[in-house]
């Protein structure tokens, strides 16, 4: 089947970049149409349930690539259904980092001080909570009063959950199935869909090619609902502008594939990836410590046992965002669950010699999950990624029905990026193991490779073309009208979890794609308040739009 | 047979019965054997099903090569992998997951699935899987679910503060 029709704005994907445009545009007027990979779930359809086939493998994407595997949501809301809902502001001096370059990385246009009004609309539109001590499970706890006998300090972490609603199961990466999670599907998208903008699920985008009146036409492939390996059709759509965010393992392929129709690319598209500097660790409690040392209870008897309770990360050490501390030597500490299943595979056994991810020890290990506690890393790396050629369809060879791929990303650390993990290896180390707490291990990289929730960087914004795929308006350069607003748009690793941040560029990136649909006879306009009605933050943002909106 | 073995060489487990071959027994309780691991394997949602047979007989001619490399005599009424000592597939599982081996990939997905069917009965409802006393997530000591099936802890919290704020937290709650 083949089909072609015309819209103004052609969204690719439905996460934090695609819905914030998605909203914005169509709340200004504009015809729009999202076309999003993975399903539509929503409420019931999220399982608590690790089989295959589950919400747990229909909406996540495990892509394996060489040297860094990348975890990414695959559904309408994209990441915003399956992350863990951490949403701090990127502290100042991530804006000054040199990184790989040598020189500043991020647009002159942007800094702390630039996006900190665009962070409060984002604020303003997701509800984001201040979490209280009475919020913050046991393993967050337990990682602050480990921080605080160390002579640390620790935060809760703020976070799109609704404490009210949530019942701290942990399936919140198999998206919550108790509303208590403010992803899109409860904010940027319903503002959309009720300004006239179309979602279709299971819309594989494929390539962009021109067309003869200076638009784009965007072919994409239907995806089976259950067997993603399988495709059941095709079609292309016809628009003005294309704004892509498929995510930053996914949108430089769609770009790199539509090298042979659209034209060369910037020399940055699929380059200069950074995996946000991610590592994990697992500290394996001593439950008879954890109670004299910390004093530590929880009523039952037990000090802890308590890894599979709670709602992800909700308590981070930040000690080491410090701006006066040389580039990658900086970085946070945050507590984190990771549920089975793709959880504990890469974990290794504490002061084992060797290879020690699978086996005996290994075994007792993960007989000990209860007294888990796993730290995420998040250090400043090199933008060291590199995609190779597109596969054949989608971002990857895709090996099981869901989930599970092989991709073409290429991650080799650079010892920059090596010391920095070790420093921050070093650090948790100091806290969790003194007076015999806990013993602790890095997961191994020997075997997918380093591991990244956060993809980031990959057809990113700049001022220098040689090192940015995109001007500091998100334009990919010498196409105008496609526009990237996801996590491939962000200069580099953040030292902190990357959502807000995608969002605020993401709000940001607004006023110069309503400016360049406007420039091809779009009738749209920009000034739409939050999601919600709310325009408390719109004035703060206003002086900044005629800039943003100068073609 | 040989899928067995490689399977006990990720997650070990105990015998079934003396008799056992495919399972070393170097550990105490089930292992990713016990767990389903080739009912996780050969479920074609994995896309590696259709491959095992192929798999099977690879492992077998690196267990051959490597017997013959270490002077290993191997009983022949068995697959050579299951006729290898355990620490020797343990050596050779390792080498064929190294970075840089050529099938590496291949033998990490194995192993993915493997440890899947222990951590997480991948191949079953996680609510009916504890209900059948699965040895992987009894092991790991995963809570039962409520009566409807689902999870849900009220007791959550120490509930009280633990730590200093960093001095430069924003009224926003991020860092500065």
């Amino acid at each position: 089947m083949t089909s072609t029709e015309r819209t103004d704005v052609l969204v690719v994907g439905s996460g934090f970049g695609g819905a914030i445009a998605a909203y914005h545009l169509a709340a200004g007027g504009a015809k729009v149409v999202v076309l999003e990979r993975g399903p539509w779930l929503t409420g019931e359809d999220f399982d608590q349930d690790f089989k295959l086939g589950s919400s747990y493998t229909r909406a996540f994407d495990f892509v394996v690539g060489d040297g860094m595997s990348i975890l990414g949501g695959n559904c309408v809301g994209g990441g915003s259904v399956v992350y863990f809902a951490a949403m701090p502001r990127a502290p100042r001096f991530v804006f000054e980092r040199h990184g790989s370059i040598g020189r500043r990385m991020w647009p002159a246009a942007v800094s702390r001080d630039t996006l900190d009004p665009w962070y409060d609309r984002v604020a303003e539109s997701i509800p984001i909570y201040q979490q209280e001590w009475s919020d913050v499970s046991y393993a967050g706890g337990l990682w602050a009063a480990a921080c605080d006998h160390a002579g640390r300090t620790a935060n809760p972490v703020p976070v799109a959950v609704d404490p009210t609603q949530c019942v701290n199961c942990n399936w919140m990466m198999a998206g919550c199935r108790f509303d208590a999670k403010k992803s899109l599907l409860f904010t940027y998208l319903p503002a959309a869909l009720a300004h006239g903008a179309e979602i279709r699920p299971l819309h594989e985008v494929q390539h962009i090619s021109r067309t003869d009146d200076g638009g784009y036409r965007v072919h994409y492939q239907h995806v089976d609902d259950e067997d993603y390996r399988i495709t059941t059709g095709s079609g292309t759509i016809d628009a003005k502008v294309i704004v892509l965010a498929a995510g930053a393992g996914a949108t430089p392929v769609i770009l790199q594939r539509s090298e042979a129709t659209l034209g060369t690319m910037p020399r940055a598209v699929g380059r200069y990836f950074s995996g946000n500097g991610e590592r994990l660790n697992t500290a394996i409690l001593n439950e008879d410590r954890v109670r004299d040392v910390l004093g530590l209870e929880r009523g039952n008897g037990l000090a802890y046992e308590a890894n599979q309770i709670g709602k992800g990360p909700v308590v981070a050490n930040w000690d080491r965002l410090d701006g006066s501390l040389p580039e990658y030597e900086r970085f946070s500490l945050e507590q984190l669950y990771f549920p089975p299943g793709l959880g504990t595979i890469l974990a290794q056994v504490p002061g084992a010699s060797g290879v020690s991810w699978f086996g005996v020890d290994k075994k007792e290990v993960l007989k000990r999950w209860r007294s888990w506690l796993i730290i995420f890393q998040m250090i400043e790396d090199d933008n060291e990624g590199v995609f190779g050629p597109p596969p054949e369809r989608g971002n990857a060879d895709r090996l099981s029905q869901q989930m599970l791929g092989i991709g073409r990303l290429r991650y080799d650390p650079t010892p920059n990026t090596l010391r920095a993990w070790a420093l921050a290896d070093a650090e948790v180390k100091d806290i969790l193991e003194r007076d015999g707490l806990a013993e602790v291990a890095a997961w191994t990289n020997d075997v997918v490779g380093a591991y990244t929730v956060h993809p980031l960087a990959s057809c990113r914004i700049g001022d220098d073309p040689a090192t940015s795929a995109l001007d500091d308006r998100h334009e990919l350069r010498g196409h105008p009208g496609i526009f990237v607003t996801d996590g491939s748009a962000v200069p580099g690793a953040l030292t902190v979890n990357p959502a807000m941040t995608i969002s605020a560029l993401a709000e940001r990136a607004i006023p110069g794609i309503v400016a360049a649909a406007r420039e091809r006879d779009v009738e749209v306009t920009y000034g739409a308040p939050a999601p919600n009605g709310g325009t408390a933050t719109r004035r703060a943002a206003a002086p900044l739009i005629p800039d943003l909106m100068r073609r | 047979m040989t899928l067995e073995a490689f399977a006990d060489t990720i997650v070990p487990g105990e015998k079934r019965s003396p008799d056992d071959r495919a399972v070393a027994g170097a550990a105490a309780g089930g292992g990713a054997v016990a767990a389903g691991a080739i009912e996780l394997l050969e479920w074609d949602a994995t896309g590696i099903s259709e491959g095992l047979d192929g798999f099977a007989s690879a492992l077998d001619d690196h267990a051959r090569a490597y017997a013959a490399e270490h002077a290993l005599d191997l009983d022949e009424s068995v697959p050579p992998f299951v006729a290898l000592p355990f620490e020797h597939r343990t050596t050779l599982v390792q080498r064929l997951t190294t970075p840089g081996h050529p099938e590496k990939a291949l033998w990490v997905s194995l192993a993915l699935f493997s440890n899947m069917a222990f951590d997480s009965a991948a191949h079953m409802h996680t609510a009916d899987a504890i209900a059948q006393g699965h040895p992987g997530l009894i092991a790991l000591g995963i809570e039962k679910p409520g009566p409807d099936g689902l999870w849900r802890f009220s007791e959550y919290s120490y509930g009280r503060p633990l730590a200093r704020l960093h001095p430069d937290t924003t009224p926003s709650g991020s860092p500065a």
